[in-house]
């Protein structure tokens, strides 16, 4: 038997838990927690040095990134430019082409800004950006996003960081079915039946940070996404059976002693 | 000549700071106290290539960022 694996934009990768590397205790917990998630990718930000700090351990000395593909983010970018000059000085910085675009709107909810990620996407397309893409469980714009040529696309499952789960199942399932690339929950999972959920919809890849990096126990919680995510994809394989809501009993009703 | 008139006023993130003259963007690094390799600049909003750090000599008025990767979701 082959070994399951996906690919997005030419790469394959045997993981289909992609982990960020943010709001965790301290540098050794982000890499603790990240080696026990089994994650290939890692999503991360670009953000200024601090000038008056410069001997700071940095995050790559604990995610190195010649083990892990990082997959830098544009986080707090809030229009199309903002976002592509973020993204040239990560592919300098790091030489990567693969980005994820996230352009948000204003809080409580964060929710991706459709007009605006149209915009970013196409200037970092125009510019040779390999375009993963956080948007709405819209299934129309999710397949503009896909025609514009973005190599993923990655439906919030929840607002960021809101544990809330997969919400809507339904569309997640539709834009899956849609889809010719990668379809990646990302953002609103808040614990391991709800990755393994998502994988049961169908989709290639989960993305997650808040549910690690904000469990009472983080690296406890990354092994458990790591065994949600290859049960969920496993069920998903399989073919659940189907629902009923009367009984079918699973033992013969033959040979009872009388 | 002063000595003050041998330095640059250059914006590094945002903040004022004096260079000496025919500083480059390899010597700023340097002068900082950055590795290389686990940064990007950009020049007035250009991106300086890493090949050409030790050639890039800054100017006066220079609006540099130094950028590296943090942890992010």
């Amino acid at each position: 038997m082959t070994e399951d694996s996906w690919e997005v934009a030419g790469r394959r990768f045997t993981s289909r838990l992609i982990v960020g590397t943010g709001r965790y205790k301290s540098l050794e917990e982000t890499r603790d927690s990240i080696a026990a998630s089994g994650a290939e990718i890692v999503t991360v930000a670009v953000r200024r040095v601090n000038l008056s700090d410069p001997s700071a351990p940095m995050l790559q000395d604990f995610v190195p990134p010649d083990r892990y593909t990082y997959l830098p983010n544009t986080a707090g970018c809030f229009t199309a430019q903002d976002a592509v000059r973020t993204l040239r000085l990560a592919r300098e910085a790091g030489g990567w082409n693969l980005v994820k675009l996230e352009v948000l709107g204003p809080p409580p909810f964060l929710y991706p800004d459709m007009a605006a990620t149209f915009e970013a996407a196409a200037a970092l397309i125009a510019d040779g950006f390999e375009v993963m893409v956080y948007c709405a469980d819209d299934p129309v714009a999710a397949k503009r996003l896909e025609e514009m040529g973005c190599v993923a696309i990655m439906p919030l499952g929840a607002p960021i960081g809101s544990g809330m789960g997969v919400v809507n199942p339904y569309m997640i399932r539709a834009i899956k079915a849609a889809a010719k690339v990668p379809v990646l929950v990302d953002a609103g999972i808040g614990t391991a039946s709800e990755a393994a959920f998502a994988m049961e919809l169908g989709c290639d890849a989960v993305l997650l940070n808040s549910a690690i990096a904000h469990a009472q126990n983080p690296v406890k919680m990354a092994e458990a996404m790591k065994h949600a995510v290859i049960a969920g994809r496993a069920a998903h394989l399989a073919g659940r059976m189907p629902r009923d809501y009367k009984a079918d009993a699973s033992s013969p009703m033959t040979g009872l002693i009388r | 000549m002063s000595e003050l008139a041998e330095r640059l006023k250059l914006t590094v993130n945002g903040e004022a700071r004096r260079v000496p003259a025919g500083l480059t963007v390899a010597g700023l690094l340097a002068e900082i106290g950055l590795a290389e390799r686990k940064v990007a600049v950009e020049r007035n909003l250009e991106i300086v290539p890493r090949s050409q750090y030790a050639t890039t000599a800054l100017a006066e008025g220079d609006a540099i960022e130094i950028v590296h990767f943090i942890g992010g979701g």
